[in-house]
């Protein structure tokens, strides 16, 4: 009788977990709630299936266990229950995918007023590139990556010129503005992640990948990198901020552009922010000793 | 379905029977032995040996994410190294070989009625080319830079760069090498189990005749020996970029500051191979299961398996569908997003003939006559365990609903649960079962009991909460989880609890394992047929059955495998191979 109370308790156990355990997802900063409602079809949808499954079971163990004498029915088939069974299910599957290939039409379908940015991942860092005044992304190819340039802007492109680079710090964004977000990488897979966003991708070298989002509310968002690259995987943390537009163009006017930083540089120079012209190379290097020291 | 063959009707044999190999020594009849039983041990023992290491690895990666900081010799190049030899070993090197390899070997040809494999020798060479496979394996761990850490998917390009473990070193030549040899052994089995059950069943078991766990066994394999072929390129493919420079995955790169000299290959490429056999993979696994399951369930519950023909057919869709869905691993890879429609689609179609299965397993429990032996109490925690692993993966294969969980825990919850916990129940059950057969002693029973509850409940209480890990975005494979504002201080207190549950279910394996050892000579006698089953595997005349399974005359078969509580017969169960109809009345629905 111990299995027929523990299967009562598997399934009340689970609901209540569900329901009372302080661990959900975080207070969302996207207009991705489409997905987080697509999650809650599916908990009631499954949830529902997985307590009639198991108290059903529940009750053929105490209602047909062994008892002295007793004898099972013989039964090789029931065809209409089983096609009924059948169309049930059928329907359930199907009132979790329409839902869920809807939203996934309007994440693939990227609004035409959204503004491209690109995020170029390397071990074990983020690097991000903002179009200039001219409102276009220059090409880009790893073979042009040199220590300064770290993106791999291509030099002769008129576009890439005016290019805003933010090296291996953090991003700003302005909220409600929706962003088209090109992922590149120049070593391994890295996947661009903001649990807050509800998105993700995955950069390959040698491609350009792509998400869509609007930011909905400002704050400070952490990056995690959700793709196995490496020994500093756990490490590669970024910084996205969300501004009001004021705030952003403050920053935004700070920000160098990809002329000003591959000019013949003068070092020392006072209007270089620390740390920003460092090699690539160097910086990994210096990640990886730290991860060997521990 | 009521299929008995009158006594006087049954076919003659199309063929004589076959010649088979006598040993004449010791080596020949325990260790290179073509015998498949012992084959069968053989493959059993070593997947188990190195399923523990698995173990023992899974320990050390709880230890670092439950306790982090505390043990200074799990770096993350060691942690890395844990995971990715955890998961192939548990995958492929336990659960494929112990399956296909374990319970192939030892039940297809007993429950079709055959003396052995129709080509013994090849299948002893199967095994000895898996030993070398599992040694080559294991001797990563001892070679210079260690295995590899670049997680058991070997995604290029950083399985073979200098940032990964063993990525320039030994690690993933030792772990691409020993895969070659693995599929190589495979084959060599596999085609003996396929072969068998086409040609090798006895006069009278019809297709639809076989139990399922026949079912299950066989049409893994077929899926088998399709898909492990486009692992295998795959891992040529990069043993070449890694050995000789090719470009098959390896696009231009800078590392470390340096271009490398590959140029022009594709990473996404590897992908779509490693899912095409990945994802077959998970069936491949999860079929024997089911087809055991089915005959644990009926067998003790006394009652046939509800809608056999189904069961088959559901089986077969399966099998089928699984080769259509494999990029449902990939909707956040960059591949084309337009893809995400049809994977999606086929992905939650495969539902349908899986929730099948589910309800005829449930459905055979109703109006039963359920013995809640150690086999039955693990048959229903697989259908527990399976149904919340199932569901969860129709989170995972609604494309949109994947984008935020795709790379968190939840996935690592998800697929231990349906493809780690559930088949492990079922192997678990089916030793409990089937033991007996090969032993002829029965397992302890308390220490059954222990095992299974600690089993059972211990590996829901760490695979269900985690769930909620990956719902609040905690990522997988990381080494540390420091430094992110998005874990709770609780959370961090979730991972430890769930770390102290995995050592203690841990602790029951071991338990278990003596049980095993134990048992052989200290266990209750256990006759020939102790669960008084109808399968051709019970009604052998030794126990265990000797070399040629049913010595003199092989057994015909009259009935289905499954007449349990027939109405009119004396006994609640009739084995297949005992003539003469009893009239069965099919009750009313």
């Amino acid at each position: 009788m111990a299995v027929v109370l523990v299967l009562v308790l598997v399934v009340v156990g689970s609901v209540l977990f569900h329901l009372l355990s302080p661990w959900w997802w975080t207070p969302i900063a996207s207009n991705w709630d489409y997905i987080d409602n697509t999650i809650i079809i599916s908990f009631w949808i499954t949830g529902i299936v997985f307590a009639a499954v198991v108290l059903f079971m529940a009750y053929c163990v105490f209602r047909f266990r062994h008892r002295e004498g007793s004898r099972a029915a013989y039964e090789p088939e029931n065809k209409r229950l089983e096609w009924w069974l059948m169309v049930v299910t059928a329907a359930g599957v199907t009132a979790l995918l329409v839902p869920g290939l809807f939203v996934w039409s309007r994440f693939v379908t990227v609004p035409g007023d959204a503004t491209e940015i690109e995020v170029v991942a390397q071990q074990w860092q983020w690097s991000f590139r903002l179009p200039g005044k001219d409102g276009r992304l220059g090409t880009s190819d790893t073979r042009d990556v040199t220590a300064d340039n770290p993106l791999g802007i291509a030099p002769k492109d008129p576009n890439g010129q005016d290019d805003v680079v933010v090296e291996a710090t953090d991003l700003h964004l302005p909220v409600g503005k929706p962003v088209k977000v090109l992922l590149r990488s120049i070593d391994v897979l890295h996947d661009f992640y903001i649990p807050e966003f509800r998105a993700k991708m995955d950069m390959i070298p040698g491609s350009v990948t792509y998400f869509w989002f609007t930011p909905t509310r400002t704050g400070t968002f952490q990056v995690l990198c959700a793709e196995l690259c490496g020994q500093g995987h756990p490490l590669m943390h970024g910084v996205v901020m969300v501004d009001t537009e004021q705030d952003y163009l403050a920053w935004l006017g700070q920000q160098q552009t990809f002329a000003q930083l591959s000019a013949p540089k003068q070092t020392g120079s006072a209007n270089q922010p620390s740390g920003k012209t460092m090699a690539s190379g160097l910086d990994v290097a210096a990640k990886l000793e730290t991860l060997e020291a521990r | 379905m009521v299929d008995v063959t009158p006594a006087d009707a049954v076919p003659p044999a199309e063929v004589g029977e076959m010649e088979l190999y006598h040993p004449h020594s010791w080596w020949t009849k325990y260790v290179f032995s073509q015998d498949a039983k012992v084959i069968a041990i053989q493959y059993s023992a070593t997947a188990t040996s190195i399923g523990l290491v698995a173990l023992v690895l899974s320990w050390l990666m709880r230890l670092q994410l439950g306790f982090p900081g505390t043990f200074d010799f799990i770096t993350p190049e060691a942690y890395y190294q844990f995971i990715t030899m955890h998961g192939m070993i548990m995958v492929i090197y336990l659960l494929t070989a112990l399956f296909l390899g374990g319970f192939g070997n030892y039940l297809i040809p007993l429950m079709v009625g055959a003396r052995d494999m129709v080509f013994p020798y090849v299948n002893m060479l199967s095994y000895w080319i898996y030993l070398l496979a599992v040694l080559v394996l294991v001797s990563s761990f001892f070679a210079p830079g260690g295995p590899t850490g670049a997680g058991w998917t070997l995604y290029p390009p950083q399985a073979i760069m200098s940032g990964t473990p063993g990525g320039q070193d030994w690690g993933i030549i030792l772990m691409l090498s020993s895969l070659i040899l693995f599929i190589i052994g495979f084959t060599m089995g596999g085609l003996n189990y396929v072969v068998t059950v086409l040609q090798g069943r006895t006069r009278g078991m019809t297709l639809m005749r076989l139990p399922l766990t026949v079912w299950g066994i066989f049409t893994a394999t077929v899926m088998a020996l399709l898909a492990f072929p486009a692992l295998f390129v795959a891992c040529v493919m990069m043993l070449l970029d890694r050995a000789l420079g090719t470009s098959f995955f390896m696009p231009a790169i800078v590392e470390m500051g340096e271009q490398l000299q590959h140029n022009g290959g594709s990473p996404i490429l590897f992908q779509h191979l490693f899912w095409f056999f990945g994802h077959p993979e998970v069936y491949i696994v999860a079929l024997p299961a089911f087809g055991i399951v089915s005959d644990l369930i009926s067998t003790h519950a006394r009652k046939n398996i509800f809608g056999y023909r189904m069961m088959v057919w559901a089986i077969i869709a399966i099998g089928a569908l699984s080769f259509v869905v494999w990029a449902h691993h990939m909707y956040v890879s960059g591949m084309n997003p337009y893809f995400g429609f049809f994977f999606a689609t086929t992905t939650l179609i495969i539902a349908v003939p899986t929730a099948i299965k589910v309800y005829n397993w449930v459905l055979t429990l109703w109006r039963g006559d359920i013995h809640l032996t150690i086999p039955m109490l693990f048959a229903l925690a697989f259908i527990v365990t399976f149904v919340n692993g199932g569901l969860t993966g129709l989170f995972l294969g609604n494309v949109v609903v994947d984008v935020p969980l795709s790379d968190t825990m939840f996935v690592v919850a998800h697929f231990h649960m349906v493809m780690g916990v559930a088949p492990i129940l079922v192997i678990f059950g089916a030793i409990y079962h089937w033991y007996p057969k090969v032993t002829g002693r029965m397992l302890d029973e308390t220490l059954g009991r222990f095992h299974f509850w600690v089993t059972f409940i211990g590996a829901y209480l760490i695979f269900f909460p985690m769930h909620y890990l990956g719902l609040m975005g905690v990522p997988r494979r990381y080494a540390e989880l420091t430094d992110m504002t998005i874990m709770t201080e609780s959370a961090h207190h979730l991972n430890s609890f769930i770390s102290i549950m995995a050592f203690i279910v841990g602790f029951a394996q071991i338990v278990f394992l003596f049980n095993l050892i134990w048992s052989i000579r200290h266990g209750r006698e256990a006759g020939g047929n102790p669960w008084r089953a109808t399968t051709l595997e019970w009604q052998t005349p030794q126990t265990p059955p000797a070399h040629g399974n049913f010595g003199k005359e092989l057994p015909i078969v009259y009935r289905w495998a499954y007449d349990y509580s027939v109405p009119g017969a004396k006994e609640d169960f009739i084995p297949q191979n005992v003539p003469g109809a009893f009239a069965p009345s099919r009750e009313p629905a």
